[in-house]
């Protein structure tokens, strides 16, 4: 395996570059898969039936603590790669555990929200806009839960096997994923949340 | 109908019973035939555990003809069932259900896997790689395909067949109007089978992005590649669409969300837009590879280079930009307003411009050329006019104020069959011919192929064209029998004969491989064709490795320039090879993915997520899996290449 020392150990091989650019194009197609579940949920928002609208269950507190969760979750894994380039594997490794902590708060406070949700009488059931709302929000949830696994068996093969070629290729595709995550939460919290909440 | 609502076993059916039997004998034989000559060994260390893209390519085929097969009975049953007025062979459930899995089965699991398949063989050598971007993958993306063609059919024998037709529209598809597990295994085992063509999508357009032969612009690509990377970039697009929709249906039906539901605000119309913006893409899918084939074949046979190869690349790009935008006008008369319908009758009619760009460009290879008629060659000359009645018909579909005349009549049956069978079939049957020798390492026969080819073009017409005037006469598809005073009975017994025709003609191919395999002299050349692009560069079958040396590119057609100018691909000592190491965790995997997807199409939820832990379990696996193939040494490259009759390059 010819390793390029000039550039980054996750760029270092072949094959490292073309699970990189292998990613982007899966992230490409994650595009279109929540974009079709926008296009569903804008299609079905106003459609709730008997069931409640968007304005009578969207509690900001929770919303906003997600949000801030999730986006502090994306700088750190930033500065975890940061560390990574420097060759700090124990710095690398601690911004991992905290990005994966908050993750994991995210998830909590997301299955808090659900489980509220369904207290109230709004279920996946109820209405064709809860049906939508809840597969958005819960298919972005799975993503979430996937990373944590995910991150944590990378973060076992960094602690057993340092920073390799492999290892940081890896660990850099985590981030890529991450960062995506934290995009799409991004126009969930814009035009599902806040548009949800505008009165017009 | 009461009785095939709760079965588990289909037994009240006796050609299902049949079948049923048929397949248990089948299986056992092969098992038993497995033991007797002691091949486990070899097939799991040969076929089941490979990564080569050959044989992945080739398995991918073997699948797409067994679906013929059965793709084509469930054909010739409809056709029989229509021949005769009032005819009573299939009653309207069963007659509901084999078309839907007829529809669903030449699309998915035999057009997309053949296509795949000679995309798989081809695509590598074309570009002189040694193996697609990520072989683990690829295996991995061909038993899902296989796992979920396994869902797909056993579902006639095991609960019930789908029976809402391969588009599945909301409400017929909903739980209240298809009480059957039908459209459950309908939409878990498309799931399944989609994630593995998401994956070859990714895999084939790093492949082709990234590890060309050096010298290899994108413009010096043969056509068969730039069709290969364009569809793979639609299919990245395009499939998770699809994915959504069949969570959505699997959702609606098995947890009572209301998405595509009659009440509580749901919209049935949400499915069918679902479905065509993958849908539609979906057909230039199987589509522009086969535009890729022919693009190959006539060049090869014309001895000439493809003429407007640039307008060729451009108008394939057109089409898949225009392929996103024009998917309402499968359901004009559903009754979205005039201006929708109009801006749907603008963007499919302008889909004509390229295709027709593309049609004056096989002319004008054709023009002057010096034409072998060769069995492929054959194929692609027909494909050219009988492929443009399918396109012109296709143009008044697209007509939205016209086509409240034929919708969903026969016309439109005929239309799409025009296009897919000259299109689609043509193709895989043009390339499977062209390119066997590069596999096996010889031909198959020209005279059988040659009346296999007149047998399967001339039926293929008496069983369509008629289709046009039954359409315009008035009858509608998905008709399950019709009275003797519409007038319909004689042309539907001559599409009856027409179709099994058609079966002569798939049945002379089938034979044709059989005597070639063992009749059909060896081919030394590695070239049989006298042909341009790379894949002819090396031996026939070609060495696991590809190239014993990477070639270097200087123009489009280099093979063709270097066997005119005598000159070398390339030189140089050989260099050991770096090669994937063989893997059966892509199949295990696959059983864990077919174990849940069964379990969940009878809402056994705890064995289902037991699977479903399973394939993660796999998954984790694999990220702890320390892997870096292995190498080839360069003594073993030259005793290979010895053996295969000297260094090719």
């Amino acid at each position: 395996m010819k390793i390029d020392e000039s550039l980054p150990l996750e760029y270092s091989t072949e094959e490292n570059r073309l699970k990189i650019l292998g990613f982007w194009i899966f992230l490409g197609a994650e595009i279109a898969l929540f974009s079709t579940l926008f296009a569903v949920y804008f299609a079905l928002e106003n459609r709730f039936g008997t069931g409640p609208s968007a304005q009578e269950i969207f509690h900001m507190p929770p919303v906003m603590i997600e949000t801030i969760l999730l986006l502090t979750s994306s700088f750190t894994i930033g500065l975890g790669i940061h560390a990574m380039r420097l060759g700090l594997k124990k710095a690398m490794m601690t911004f991992f555990v905290i990005t994966l902590v908050l993750g994991l708060g995210f998830l909590g406070v997301e299955i808090y929200e659900f489980v509220t949700y369904v207290n109230e009488g709004a279920t996946i059931q109820t209405s064709a806009f809860l049906s939508s709302l809840m597969t958005l929000l819960g298919t972005h949830g799975l993503h979430v839960t996937f990373g944590l696994f995910w991150g944590t068996s990378i973060l076992l093969q960094v602690r057993k096997r340092g920073l390799t070629p492999q290892t940081a290729n890896k660990s850099f595709i985590f981030s890529l994923y991450w960062h995506f995550l934290d995009v799409v939460w991004i126009f969930i919290f814009s035009f599902v949340y806040l548009k949800g909440l505008m009165v017009l | 109908m009461e009785s095939h609502e709760q079965q588990f076993l289909i037994l009240n059916e006796p050609m299902i019973v049949g079948a049923m039997i048929s397949i248990v004998v089948g299986a056992l034989s092969i098992l038993l035939g497995l033991t007797y000559f002691k091949k486990w060994g070899y097939l799991w260390r040969e076929w089941i555990t490979t990564v080569d893209h050959k044989k992945i390519g080739v398995m991918y085929i073997l699948v797409a003809l067994v679906m013929l097969f059965r793709g084509g009975v469930d054909a010739l049953l409809m056709r029989g069932q229509t021949a005769m007025p009032e005819n009573g062979l299939l009653d309207a459930q069963h007659y509901n259900e084999i078309f839907t899995t007829h529809g669903v089965i030449m699309i998915l699991f035999m057009a997309m896997p053949f296509i795949i398949g000679l995309i798989n063989v081809v695509t590598p050598l074309q570009i002189g790689a040694r193996d697609v971007a990520f072989p683990r993958l690829n295996s991995v993306s061909f038993w899902l395909f296989a796992a979920g063609a396994g869902l797909f059919n056993i579902s006639f024998i095991i609960g019930g067949s789908p029976d809402a037709g391969w588009s599945a529209y909301f409400p017929l598809a909903s739980l209240e109007f298809s009480p059957t597990v039908g459209n459950n295994y309908y939409s878990l085992s498309l799931q399944i089978a989609g994630l593995g063509t998401l994956m070859t999508g990714i895999n084939f357009v790093v492949t082709i992005l990234k590890m060309r032969a050096p010298g290899m612009t994108l413009m010096k690509m043969p056509m068969f590649t730039w069709s290969v990377l364009i569809t793979n970039v639609i299919i990245v697009f395009a499939f998770p669409v699809l994915t959504v929709a069949l969570a959505l249906m699997t959702m609606d039906r098995q947890f009572g969300t209301k998405f595509f539901a009659m009440q509580d605000g749901g919209m049935d119309m949400l499915w069918a837009n679902l479905f065509w913006v993958w849908g539609h893409p979906e057909v230039y899918i199987v589509i522009l590879p086969a535009f890729g084939i022919f693009s190959e074949i006539i060049s090869t046979f014309a001895r000439k280079n493809l003429y407007g190869y640039k307008s060729m690349v451009v108008s394939m790009v057109a089409i898949s930009l225009l392929s996103f935008v024009v998917w309402a006008h499968h359901f004009y008369t559903m009754g979205h307003g005039v201006m929708v319908n109009s801006i749907f009758s603008i963007t499919t009619m302008a889909i004509a411009v390229p295709t027709g760009v593309k049609i004056f460009n096989w002319l004008l290879t054709l023009h002057k050329g010096k034409i072998s008629f060769t069995t492929p060659m054959l194929y692609s000359l027909a494909f050219i006019p009988i492929f443009t009645i399918g396109g012109v018909t296709g143009v008044m579909l697209a007509m939205a104020s016209a086509d409240y005349q034929y919708h969903n009549t026969m016309f439109l049956v005929a239309h799409f069959h025009y296009v897919l069978i000259p299109g689609t079939v043509f193709a895989v049957i043009a390339g499977f011919h062209f390119w066997f020798p590069k596999v096996f390492g010889f031909r198959l026969n020209e005279k059988l192929g040659k009346l296999a080819f007149w047998f399967i073009t001339i039926s293929f017409n008496v069983a369509f064209f008629p289709l046009f005037i039954l359409g315009l006469n008035g009858m509608t598809r998905r008709m399950y029998t019709y009275s003797e005073s519409t007038g319909y009975g004689p042309l539907n017994m001559l599409s009856f004969i027409g179709a099994v025709g058609l079966g002569i003609g798939f049945i002379i191919l089938v034979y044709n491989l059989y005597w070639s395999i063992r009749y059909s002299p060896r081919d030394e050349t590695g070239d049989p064709w006298d042909a341009r692009s790379l894949e002819w560069a090396t031996h026939s079958p070609v060495p696991v490795y590809n190239f014993a040396r990477v070639p270097k590119i200087k123009e489009l057609d280099a093979f063709w320039f270097a066997k005119k100018n005598n000159q070398p691909l390339s030189d140089g000592p050989y260099e050991p090879i770096h090669m994937p190491s063989n893997s059966g965790m892509p199949f295990l995997m696959s059983g864990a993915f077919f174990a849940a997807g069964f379990c969940a199409v009878f809402s056994w939820w705890i064995p289902a997520i037991v699977f479903t832990i399973a394939i993660f379990v796999f998954m984790a696996l694999r990220s702890f899996e320390q892997d870096h193939g292995y190498y080839i040494s360069v003594e073993e490259i030259e005793r290979t290449e010895r053996e295969l009759g000297g260094d090719k390059e």
